[in-house]
């Protein structure tokens, strides 16, 4: 949607561009002084801020809601990342944590807190949501809630070294059963119907 | 006084003129030549040279993505290609080509005969040398740097890199820095202080003013990544914890102070091209530029927000919500100057009557390219957006938009423009104009389609991909277009070459323009006029008829050679009126081998052989002496004719001198440094982890009592010295300065006992220790340079180099003796309110 949105008004201002430069070259006549004014406070600054100030309005509201708040009934997970490694840890919900796959329950909202042990790396999950980068010494805190139970592929998006390519995980987003399940100690591989592995 | 008599015509003025001026033949002239003609020539051949390797490295990254599971190259040979591709495409190609441009150009557009600093302008070419010798070297033998251009830590600090890679980057780019900051403070003087008479600021051609805000914006930014280098260097070397989490350190300070410098940098890039599109447009439409005075504002709107942008990079590692609205507003803020520019060409093409040459072809393919890199830029300045697209192909895309259309077109635009007066010949037709279409076709075809695989998720900076991803075909087109674009830059390549075979001339002035450089004989001779213009409006050549004629005639100004010097006219910054006539050095080697010597420094570094390093510091510190000591003058002459009845003292008997200015403006990039630092020390104090330190800097109250009274008393020995020299007495100005010089060594000596004694922690222990201990080596080398300062000027008024009437040494040796009292009192006092850090 948002995507959209900037698609159309992108379009449109490069095509009012395009058509002004044609006709700088195309139209019969020229040689004639031109309107400063007219040309460069309405063009330059008139035209170009509105343009502006209609797309900031529209993603400050759009990222308010992407912001990471505290809410009822929440889930918080930390994710750390290493060369070249996810590891998940579940608090007090469940004393284990996983590997290489993180699991949640759907249709509730999470809260992601990502680190990293050595170097600069980056949760990236496209499907749930933007990124966040895991960096040493911070944790970072991303919201997110899967829709529907399912898996939803998710990498590493920071430059990390040789490994950079493959540093990636699995989100499982679990239905309520699965999910109490999975808190109470069950392997996620076990509880996984759509794994193709 | 010889230069008295004024000369009415002299026959063999030429002449004598090409012999001042003139450089030995064969390699000993390679060395010493300082010309500013000879020197931007090189420059530009050279980083075209590096577009061709960095462009090659393109090709094979294009070869690898072209196809999926590609087994071309594995992981650690892709980085380093990437890696090496951004970095040279960012520091050894966009900015030597337009300080090579600028060097060119510069001196004629303004009506001058060179730069104000040749002998810098040569010292900055050889450090450039030096330094890409250092980076290609590295990729020959195949331990190039692997970071990314960005070269984050901790991936890039000891113990993810353990080998030379990183080095590699960091010294070699910051030894090309050092180019790149005396290029910045030489265009900055030039501009300010040598332009033809009566051209005031608001007469200057309109590139004037981009090269000005460019180099301005570089004595700014460069600094925080030359800190950032040094004290990521230091910390592979000796390991000084500055990046290091576990030991207070952070990751991020290396991203404040890349960013600091990189955003910046985006309009470093731009703004010398905009200033070449700002001077072609009206040429191409045979009228005058729209808006001159909204373009000046624009250009400076444009580098002030630039500075405050660079958070902009970094929306993903995690910045509270209101802070990022903030950043993500400012971000797009930008586009209005940008639009103002581009609006002002657009105005500019409809006043006139365009006509499609070869360089308006090239700024038409500008024009749609930089469109859509600024549209997607300010998709990206929203901060959901850049969410999802960050660090995926899109930015790539993006990011070439910009750079290619914003300063790739650009430049082709101002070669098809300018080769004529280089060379002198005239082109062959068509050739030029299908090197265009091929460019301009592959272009989109490589870039557009990377925006589309981005937005599907893929990557930057990944060696390889799977089938099942469905990027196979686009990325396969994607690649076809890269090598449909690399034909057409050999081709154009080839178009220039072919001059050398071409016989044609080209005419005096071939596209009628109006701006000074054309105001000479084509191929320009190394003193660029025979005398020099007094202007009296923006466009010279349209609105006085016959100037280049009467220029050639000698009725301009300075149509003499005095006594075999180099002379150009200095004039007073903001109204043009004429002011001194400054003497410029001749051929010298001392570039050449001050250069090796800087060289030796880093390549001791870089072999790990730091017990070496301090012996070509000392080094430079003698030539920098000897380099001083030239020039100057040892007897006062009085103001001298300069031709039309006018007369100017020569520039040593002045006080706003170029190497004053040169001084001022040198010390605003090494304040930036040290204000960095500061901002370094707050930054982790307030923001790392793993803080407070395991142990503060202990009672240093005497020594810091004696680190700030003494230097502070040295600046008023320095202030009584200035008055003597004023009223004649030179033996008390030579007695003050060396008192002054006693009491900086006094403060040298109460720093260097802070560490002596132990009261500053183990800098390797924690990055408080560590921050503390750079802060004391920075002042240290400032007393040091205090120190020497002060010696040199006792020396030079022994010798007879300063009188009542030429006081500018002494009050450049000034200017650093305050800098470095201040830089005491604020060190001193922050180690001592930081004793309490616990
Ligand atoms: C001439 C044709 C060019 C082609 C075909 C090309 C191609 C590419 C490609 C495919 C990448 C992505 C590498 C990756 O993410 O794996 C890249 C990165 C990059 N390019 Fe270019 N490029 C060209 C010109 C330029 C120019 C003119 C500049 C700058 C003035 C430039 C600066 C960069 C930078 C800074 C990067 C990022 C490197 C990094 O990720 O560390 N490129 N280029
Ligand atoms: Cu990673
Ligand atoms: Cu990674």
């Amino acid at each position: 949607m948002m995507w959209r949105v900037m698609l159309i008004g992108a379009t449109g201002a490069f095509a009012l561009v395009m058509v002004l430069l044609a006709a700088g070259f195309l139209r019969p006549g020229g040689g004639a002084p031109v309107s400063v004014g007219a040309w460069l406070g309405w063009g330059g600054v008139g035209f170009v801020s509105t343009v502006l100030l209609a797309l900031l309005a529209y993603a400050f509201t759009v990222g308010l809601r992407l912001a990471p708040t505290a809410s009822p009934g929440g889930v918080t997970i930390t994710a750390t990342a290493e060369q070249w490694r996810w590891r998940f840890d579940y608090g007090p919900l469940r004393s284990g944590g996983t590997e290489a796959i993180m699991v949640l329950p759907a249709g509730r909202p999470v809260v992601v807190q990502v680190t990293a042990r050595d170097v600069i790396h980056s949760f990236w999950v496209p499907r749930l949501a933007g990124k966040i980068d895991a960096i040493p010494g911070h944790v970072n805190r991303l919201r997110l809630q899967a829709a529907a139970p399912g898996e939803y592929a998710g990498v590493c998006a920071e430059f990390c070294g040789i490994g950079h390519r493959s540093h990636g995980f699995m989100v499982l987003a679990l239905d309520e059963p699965g999910w109490n399940a999975f808190v109470s100690g069950t392997d996620p591989d076990e509880l996984s119907p759509w794994t193709l592995r | 006084m010889s230069g008295d008599a004024e000369p009415a015509a002299q026959p063999d003025l030429r002449l004598e003129l090409a012999r001042t001026w003139s450089t030995p033949q064969g390699w000993w002239g390679v060395i010493v030549n300082v010309n500013h003609t000879d020197l931007g020539k090189r420059f530009m051949a050279a980083a075209a040279f590096y577009f061709c390797v960095a462009g090659i490295l393109s090709m094979l990254i294009r070869a690898q993505l072209a196809s999926p599971r590609s087994a071309f190259v594995g992981p650690e040979i892709y980085n380093q290609i990437f890696t090496m591709h951004g970095t040279l495409m960012m520091f050894m190609f966009a900015i030597p080509m337009f300080e090579g441009l600028a060097l060119y150009l510069l001196p004629k557009m303004l009506g001058a005969r060179d730069m104000a600093f040749p002998r810098l302008t040569a010292y900055g070419w050889w450090c450039y040398v030096f330094g890409g010798m250092i980076l290609l070297a590295s990729m020959l033998v195949g331990k190039a740097p692997d970071g990314g251009w960005f070269m984050y830590t901790p991936l890039s600090s000891r113990t993810y890199t353990p080998g030379i890679n990183a080095d590699i980057w960091l010294l070699g780019v910051t030894f090309v820095e050092i180019s790149a900051v005396c290029a910045a403070v030489e265009i900055t003087v030039t501009i300010l202080k040598l332009r033809a008479p009566g051209m005031s600021l608001d007469k200057m051609p309109l590139v004037a003013w981009y090269l000005l805000v460019t180099a301005l914006m570089m004595v700014f930014g460069f600094p925080p990544l030359i800190l950032g280098s040094v004290l990521l260097e230091v910390e592979r070397a000796f390991g000084w914890p500055f990046f290091d989490p576990a030991r207070g350190g952070d990751a991020l300070l290396w991203q404040h102070l890349f960013w600091l410098f990189g955003h910046p940098e985006v309009y470093i890039i731009f703004l010398p091209a905009a200033g070449v599109i700002s001077t072609i447009i009206p040429v191409m439409a045979r009228t005058r530029i729209v808006g001159y005075g909204w373009i000046v504002a624009a250009i400076f709107a444009l580098a002030i927000l630039s500075f405050g942008l660079w958070v902009h990079h970094m929306f993903t590692v995690g910045i509270p919500h209101m802070a990022l609205a903030f950043f993500s507003a400012a971000s797009t803020l930008v586009a209005i100057p940008t639009g103002i520019q581009v609006f002002a060409w657009l105005a500019t093409l409809w006043q006139g009557r365009p006509e499609l040459k070869l360089p308006m072809l090239y700024l038409l393919g500008m024009f749609v390219v930089f469109v859509m890199g600024g549209l997607t830029g300010v998709m990206l300045a929203v901060v959901p957006f850049n969410w999802q697209a960050h660090d995926t192909a899109f930015v790539t895309a993006h990011l070439h938009y910009v750079l290619v259309g914003g300063f790739v077109f650009p430049m082709l635009a101002a070669i098809a423009y300018w080769l004529p007066h280089v060379t002198g010949r005239q082109r062959l037709p068509r050739l030029g104009e299908a090197a265009f279409w091929l460019i301009f076709v592959g272009f989109h075809a490589t870039f557009f389609f990377m925006h589309i695989v981005g937005l599907m998720g893929m990557r930057r900076r990944i060696d390889t991909y799977h089938a099942e991803t469905g990027w196979t075909l686009i990325n396969a087109l994607s690649s076809v277009g890269s090598y449909v674009m690399a034909f057409g830059f050999a081709l154009f390549l080839g178009d220039c070459l072919m001059q050398r075979f071409v016989k044609r001339r080209a005419a005096a002035d071939p596209w009628g323009a109006t701006t000074l450089e054309w105001a000479m004989a084509i191929p320009p001779r190394a003193y660029n006029f025979v005398s020099l213009p007094s202007v009296r409006s923006r466009d010279p050549l349209a609105d006085e008829p016959g100037l280049t004629q009467q220029l050639k005639r000698g009725e301009g100004y300075l149509a003499r050679v005095r006594e075999g010097l180099r002379e150009t006219l200095g004039v007073e910054t903001s109204t043009g009126r004429i002011e001194q006539i400054v003497v410029l050095p001749g051929n010298s080697a001392l570039p050449f081998i001050m250069a090796l010597v800087t060289g030796g420094f880093f390549l001791s570094m870089l072999a790990g052989l730091y017990w070496i390093a301090p012996a070509p510091v000392l080094g430079v510190v003698v030539l920098a002496c000897r380099w001083a000591w030239q020039g100057g003058a040892r007897a006062d002459v009085g103001p001298l004719q300069i031709g039309r009845g006018e007369r100017a003292p020569p520039h040593p008997e002045t006080t706003s001198t170029p190497g004053w200015w040169g001084s001022v403006f040198t010390l605003c990039a090494d304040a930036t440094f040290f204000a960095s630092l500061v901002f370094g020390f707050a930054f982790l104090w307030v923001v790392a982890p793993n803080w407070p330190p395991p142990a503060c800097i202990g009672s240093i109250s005497v020594e810091a009592a004696i680190g700030i009274a003494a230097p502070m008393l040295a600046v008023v020995a320095v202030s009584f010295a200035r008055a003597a020299l004023r009223r004649g007495a030179l033996a008390r100005a030579m007695g003050a300065c060396m008192a002054a010089g006693v009491l900086v060594f006094v403060a040298a000596a109460g720093v260097a006992a802070i560490p002596v004694l132990g009261k500053l922690p183990d800098v390797t222990a924690h990055a408080y220790a560590a921050v503390a201990g750079a802060m004391l080596a920075y002042l240290a080398l400032h007393l040091v340079i205090a120190f020497v300062m002060l010696g040199f000027a006792a020396a030079r008024l022994r010798a007879g180099y300063m009188s009542a009437l030429r006081m500018h040494e002494l009050a450049i040796v000034e200017q650093w003796t305050r800098y470095a009292a201040v830089v005491a009192a604020i060190v001193l006092v922050i180690l001592l309110l930081s004793g309490a850090c616990r």
